[in-house]
């Protein structure tokens, strides 16, 4: 009696089998990166590809504090977890030394028109050794260190008249580095308020971004791109008056700034607590986001990094699209990255929010108008400059993070703080044969 | 049959290998082989981020240049600081409150109980929600509170977290609060193992309780308590969870930047394997020496 029960279950199990998704569908491709919006908009993005192709694309996101540890991770015990890495420009050294990002150059060569991409993005996202046209990733998300400010206090008469009584010039956003103290110390009336929140904090690489663009605007630099030589540059007069401009910032920002990154600054913002707030572009969009910031939406302005007594940088964030070598899904991967940086995509992307690096799509009205920090993102893109990408790049920027932090909060002297990264950085380079003849 | 007869044929011998070679394979390929492998590239130059380059033997050049860095022995003196400080004020607070709970009230189990949850929490957890606790302005729990009180002397809120003098304290404050509750379990375990007729002969004899105290209970719960501080200072030294998400990895500056974290940094962030096994190698010895001097101490108490 029971035999019909059995075939019919049997007929039901292969009807499903057989009208389900074809077992021979493509693999789905899997985009790690890390968990902040672009990455969002890169997933509502990708459906467009999905819906061209039948491809589905999985977008991972790592937060932030341990995004580089689980890659790294990863690559180290050459997982086929991820295929495309969109990671961070300092990566490009020790991933395509390391053999973990697969060689996209002829590739790149063939398949993208790569003028259409922005020199600068190409140089920092796509080419080690940087000069060398040798590329290992396609520019996906540039992204540019900048500052968001109060309008409200920026507009206020009473507040303009004593500024200008106190400073004698206008009260407006500062475009070098001593207007911006001037106006942080102007603003600073603890318990509620203060001048400015900045990127102080230890965490990954959060002061070396703050600082870096400091230090070169200063006249300061990390070191000779060629010998590789360290001591005499950071830990120069310039790098010092930069680190000690630097320390005395931190005494107009809350109490809790040398824990400050960039979610920290984010934060104090969106709750009232300073008067500028310096930030990645990338982050912009939640201070303008009614929902996230309910109080101050309306009133922020952006502006670009100020310029310093020796000439104008600014830090470069952003990333780019790198094929993981353990991937077995590798034609799809490229495939995926040919459709990307088409120009109608990239257009998408930049509507979505992404920070594109398509030269035409940059320069666009449309791109320039979309939201109102568009246009300082346009014009900081002149005078950007990154750290150094080379492998060794983590254990160099383990020191500055210390080494800085320490200054910060008063646990060591500027001077003293520049000639120990000169030491420790000239030791790492000497230890990976940089100083080999 | 056949295998019946299989089995009737192994010697005891063979079927005691047959049970522990399971165990000893795991052993030797878990725990052995990558102590050995360690071992090895400590007296390498090596990046496991850097697969395509072998590992070049360099001898001790790792370990002669961790041991004559003065950074490192800046974080053994911090390490050191902060084992003393938290591990004399989780013996101090844990054995106060297992004396206090040795003895019989309404509510004693679920007392116990609810004293012995910060050490169920997981630390990653307890050093967030410090982290918003001790926040080093007035939106911290502890600066809000603290507030009227700073108020008035004219004080800026405390800076636990953000201070290079305060930092430390912080951490000893969240790791005692965590495992203070441990040394009460083990000195509660000791104080209910003393019999009762000692006391009682004490009290016909009249002694204090003082004297009971020095006389009886110490030195028959000692033995317990050198277990429970020999367990501390061995967690104490390996300290990291709580410093990398409490003072955002072991900052301000390196105000608690314990061994443990900078083996992390050597380890997982610049990839520098073999450095990062040649501190790992040191940091065993450290614990190792220490855990030998806490038990030949208890091996002497135990002789008395």
């Amino acid at each position: 009696m029971k035999k019909p029960h059995i075939y019919i279950f049997v007929v039901a199990i292969s009807a499903i089998i057989l009208l389900a998704p074809s077992t021979n569908a493509q693999k789905p491709l899997t985009v790690v990166w890390a968990e902040w919006a672009p990455a969002d908009y890169l997933d509502e993005l990708s459906k467009d590809f999905t819906a061209e192709t039948g491809i589905a694309v999985n977008v991972v996101q790592i937060p932030w504090g341990s995004f580089q540890e689980k890659i790294s991770a990863a690559f180290v015990g050459k997982s086929d977890l991820y295929d495309i890495v969109i990671g961070d420009s300092q990566w490009l050294g020790r991933n395509s030394v390391g053999g973990h990002y697969i060689e996209l150059t002829e590739w790149m060569n063939d398949n993208i028109d790569v003028s259409s991409i922005s020199d600068t993005a190409m140089t920092a996202f796509a080419e080690y050794p940087k000069g060398s046209k040798k590329y290992w990733a396609l520019p996906a998300e540039v992204d540019i260190n900048g500052f968001m400010y109060r309008k409200d206090l920026f507009e206020d008469p009473k507040e303009q008249a004593a500024f200008k009584a106190k400073y004698g010039y206008a009260l407006a956003p500062p475009t070098t580095y001593k207007e911006l103290l001037d106006i942080a110390e102007f603003f600073t009336r603890p318990p509620d308020l203060y001048g400015i929140a900045a990127y102080f904090s230890k965490e990954y690489d959060s002061i070396t971004m703050g600082f870096q663009q400091v230090m070169w605007s200063f006249g300061g630099s990390y070191g000779d791109p060629h010998t590789y030589r360290v001591d005499g540059y950071i830990n120069n007069e310039d790098s010092v008056k930069a680190l000690e401009y630097y320390a005395r910032l931190i005494k107009f920002a809350p109490p809790d700034a040398p824990n400050y990154y960039w979610q920290q600054v984010l934060d104090a913002y969106k709750a009232g607590k300073v008067a500028m707030a310096m930030e990645y572009f990338a982050f912009f969009a939640g201070a303008i986001d009614a929902n996230q910031n309910p109080k101050y939406y309306d009133k922020t302005g952006f502006f670009i990094a100020p310029k310093g007594p020796k000439g104008h940088y600014i830090s470069i964030g952003g990333q780019g699209m790198s094929i993981s070598s353990y991937s077995k899904n590798k034609p799809v991967a490229k495939q995926y990255m040919k459709w990307f940086i088409q120009k109608s995509v990239q257009e998408k992307w930049a509507m979505l929010g992404g920070f594109t690096p398509h030269r035409e799509v940059l320069q666009s009205e449309t791109f320039l108008n979309a939201t109102p920090f568009n246009q300082a993102f346009s014009d900081s893109m002149p005078y950007l400059k990154d750290f150094w990408a080379v492998p060794e790049y983590a254990d160099l920027l383990e020191v500055c993070q210390t080494n800085w932090n320490a200054v910060i909060v008063g646990a060591k002297l500027p001077k003293a703080a520049l000639d120990q990264i000169a030491r420790k950085h000239e030791q790492i380079f000497e230890e990976a044969g940089y100083y080999d003849e | 049959m056949q295998k019946i007869r299989f089995a009737r044929g192994l010697s005891d011998y063979q079927i005691k290998m047959a049970f522990i070679m399971p165990t000893m394979i795991l052993l030797i390929l878990m725990n052995i082989f990558p102590l050995l492998w360690s071992l090895y590239l400590s007296f390498h130059r090596y990046k496991a981020s850097l697969p395509n380059r072998l590992p070049k033997f360099i001898g001790v050049r790792n370990y002669a240049q961790l041991l004559s860095d003065p950074e490192i022995w800046e974080y053994f003196r911090t390490t050191a600081y902060f084992v003393v400080l938290a591990v004399a004020a989780q013996f101090i607070i844990g054995f106060g409150l297992a004396l206090l709970l040795n003895r019989q009230f309404r509510y004693k189990g679920l007392v116990t109980t609810l004293i012995l949850l910060p050490m169920m929490l997981s630390p990653v957890v307890v050093g967030l929600f410090w982290r918003f606790i001790l926040a080093s302005d007035a939106s911290g729990l502890v600066n809000y509170f603290l507030s009227p009180l700073l108020n008035a002397l004219n004080r800026d809120s405390i800076p636990w977290t953000t201070s290079p003098n305060m930092a430390m304290i912080a951490v000893v404050i969240v790791d005692t609060w965590m495992w203070s509750p441990f040394m009460m379990l083990i000195s509660l375990a000791g104080l209910s193992a003393v019999p009762k007729y000692l006391y009682e002969a004490a009290d016909v004899d009249r002694a204090s309780g003082w004297f009971k105290f020095r006389q009886i209970t110490l030195p028959l719960v000692s033995p317990l308590l050198l277990i429970a501080l020999l367990f501390r200072t061995m967690d104490a030294f390996k300290m990291f969870d709580i410093v990398y998400v409490l003072t955002h990895e072991g900052g301000p500056g390196t105000a608690t930047e314990t061994v443990s974290m900078n083996l992390y940094r050597l380890a997982f962030r610049s990839y520098n394997t073999g450095k990062a096994c040649a501190m790992a190698y040191i940091l065993l010895v450290v614990i190792v020496a220490l855990s030998n001097i806490y038990v030949k101490y208890l091996n002497r108490l135990r002789e008395a």
